[in-house]
């Protein structure tokens, strides 16, 4: 299952990340010498594990479903990059005719 | 040796500050003194890297904590002051709500001296991959200090707070405490509200204090833990006393796991657990071997869970919601461009990798596959402790402190927690305390216990520090 510049290339979208192609080599020697390693999982035998870890197996607890806001010390203006309003400022989204420019 | 009540633990600052003999704010001018002392010229530590440079106006004066300084890893969220995850993406970002670990250790009279120095969002063994620089290990500043939490590490050891925060994915406060010489503990997965530390690996991650003596670190770990509505991950259980403090190990079951002392293992490392093993034993303990067989398919099912729920984790760092932005020609390239600007090498390796695990036909080959093993490896601990084994011992890391640069393989890298990631993978508690030194070079021992053990781990930790004394520095 070795890793090629085309996989590299792939996931590098999926996580929305701009690798520039110089990099993409670099990347395809560093996850194969890596899942080399862990290619060392396929000689296990798993087929009676039944369930995952659940480290405190206590199931997932649910809680009072009333408000109990946390304390905000900065106003909410300030916390991104860019706001207005309360509302995070992105560009347009590209299914918008005037694509690209800044709303 | 020191006389000033800073070097004399946790306890007797607080027991100073609460009787009046002192105040929180000559503690912290002592403790920003010796920051200032010991962060300047070429071989600054660069632990702290957003100090507070004045103490609090009006802190807590009775507590457990009162006045003790404290520091906390820049991935725990404060209000006074950067929670960057030594990122670039998150430089300057100042949270706006404050962590559950530090309101618990505000209200017990801490003062929070700054934050410190880490690999990028915790994904490292030697604070070597912080978009603000290396930090340097005190006792050779030629070394690291270990990571990921080397910065809190290093704090702690240079003698700026007896008591410092880090994070636990596989190991980031139990090898830094190694390779430093002081204690660090890792608590039961849910022991520690996560409320405010930012995610890395959501099955693993812990917040896991370090301590100069076992003391100060069972104190600090009574402090933070506890139900935390906030956390659904936090487990709703009593806490009880950590500060067991020193008695007879009469009855007391240790195992030890021949994995953990493989043939490889560096001479000198195994001769200092062999003098601690024989110092457990002379305390009454029982010594006993047993195995932990799958203990060599941990590093490998670490690097394939971790990445794959750092992927999912960072996704959240797109330049819209936090920090810095790199504007492009639409959402996906601002996405892009602010995302592989702002990480580093070792995160963007790690986000990579994560999502090729998760991507469509590789899910069951290697997530499936590796939480599969995680299992087999937590079945592996729960039989040893079903046989009557009350805690294991082992080394805390393989070596003692690595040179700066020495290393630049990843994966020689990720070898460095192979004795740590297991008590992660299964949800245990472990603690590493200095056992001897090599040519100066602290090293570690590790103590493993069931969950929600803790307090029989800390019985063993007490009677150790005890039995070897002023030998654990030597």
């Amino acid at each position: 299952m070795a890793v090629s510049p085309k996989d590299v290339r792939h996931v590098a979208g999926l996580a929305r990340l701009g690798i520039p192609e110089s990099a993409v080599a670099g990347y395809v020697e560093q996850l194969n010498g890596i899942l080399g390693h862990v290619d060392v999982l396929q000689r296990v035998d798993t087929s009676a594990v039944k369930g995952v870890v659940d480290a405190a197996e206590q199931g997932m607890p649910l809680r009072e479903d009333v408000v109990n806001p946390v304390a905000l010390h900065i106003p909410r203006e300030r916390w991104a990059p860019k706001m207005v309003e309360g509302f995070f400022l992105v560009p347009r989204l590209a299914t918008h005719e005037d694509a690209g420019e800044e709303s | 040796m020191s006389t000033h009540l800073l070097d004399q633990g946790a306890a007797a600052i607080a027991s100073a500050v609460s009787e009046g003999r002192t105040t929180a704010a000559q503690i912290f001018a002592e403790a920003e003194a010796r920051r200032v002392a010991t962060h300047a010229g070429p071989d600054s530590l660069n632990a702290i890297l957003w100090p507070a440079t004045s103490a609090p106006d009006a802190p807590v004066s009775h507590g457990p904590l009162a006045g003790v300084p404290v520091a906390l890893k820049d991935n725990i969220a404060t209000r006074v002051l950067p929670t960057s995850c030594g990122s670039k993406i998150l430089a300057g970002w100042v949270s706006p709500y404050e962590s559950t670990v530090m309101r618990k250790l505000r209200e017990a009279g801490a003062v929070l001296v700054g934050k410190t120095n880490m690999d990028e969002f915790a994904m490292g063994s030697s604070t070597e991959h912080s978009a603000y620089g290396a930090s340097r290990n005190p006792l050779d500043r030629s070394r690291a200090p270990g990571g990921s939490s080397g910065g809190s590490g290093a704090t702690v050891a240079a003698g700026i707070a007896p008591i410092a925060l880090g994070s636990e994915t596989g190991g980031s406060v139990r090898q830094p405490a190694s390779f430093c010489g002081i204690v660090g503990v890792k608590p039961t997965y849910g022991r520690v509200s996560r409320f405010g530390l930012v995610a890395f690996a959501s099955s693993l991650d812990c917040v896991a204090p370090f301590g100069r003596t076992v003391d100060d670190a069972a104190l600090a770990l009574e402090v933070i833990s506890g139900h935390d509505p906030l956390d659904a991950t936090s487990v709703d259980v009593p806490v009880p006393s950590m500060r067991v403090g020193p008695g007879s190990l009469e009855g007391v079951v240790i195992g030890v796991p021949r994995e953990y002392f493989p043939a490889s293992l560096d001479p000198a490392v195994r001769a200092h657990c062999d003098r601690a093993l024989e110092a457990l034993k002379a305390q009454g303990a029982t010594i006993r071997e047993v195995s932990l067989p799958h203990t060599d398919y941990a590093i490998p099912v670490y690097y394939i869970i971790a990445p794959a729920e750092c992927s999912a984790n960072l996704a959240r760092f797109d330049g819209v919601r936090y920090g810095m932005r790199i504007e492009g020609q639409g959402v996906r390239e601002l996405y892009e461009a602010t995302r592989v600007t702002g990480f580093g090498a070792e995160v963007t390796r790690r986000i990579l990798l994560g999502t090729y695990a998760l991507s469509a036909g590789y899910y069951d080959a290697y997530y499936r596959k590796a939480m599969d093993v995680r299992r087999l490896i937590a079945q592996d601990f729960d039989d040893v402790f079903a046989s009557g084994v009350h805690a294991l011992f082992t080394p805390t890391a393989p070596t003692p402190a690595f040179s700066l640069g020495a290393i630049s393989d990843p994966y020689e890298m990720y070898m460095s927690d192979i004795f740590t990631v297991t008590a992660n993978l299964a949800g245990i508690p472990g603690m590493s305390l200095p056992i001897g030194r090599v040519n100066g070079l602290p090293v570690g021992g590790q103590l493993l216990a069931p969950h929600f053990a803790e307090p029989t781990m800390f019985r063993v930790a007490y009677a150790l520090e005890e039995a070897l004394g002023q030998e654990a520095h030597r």
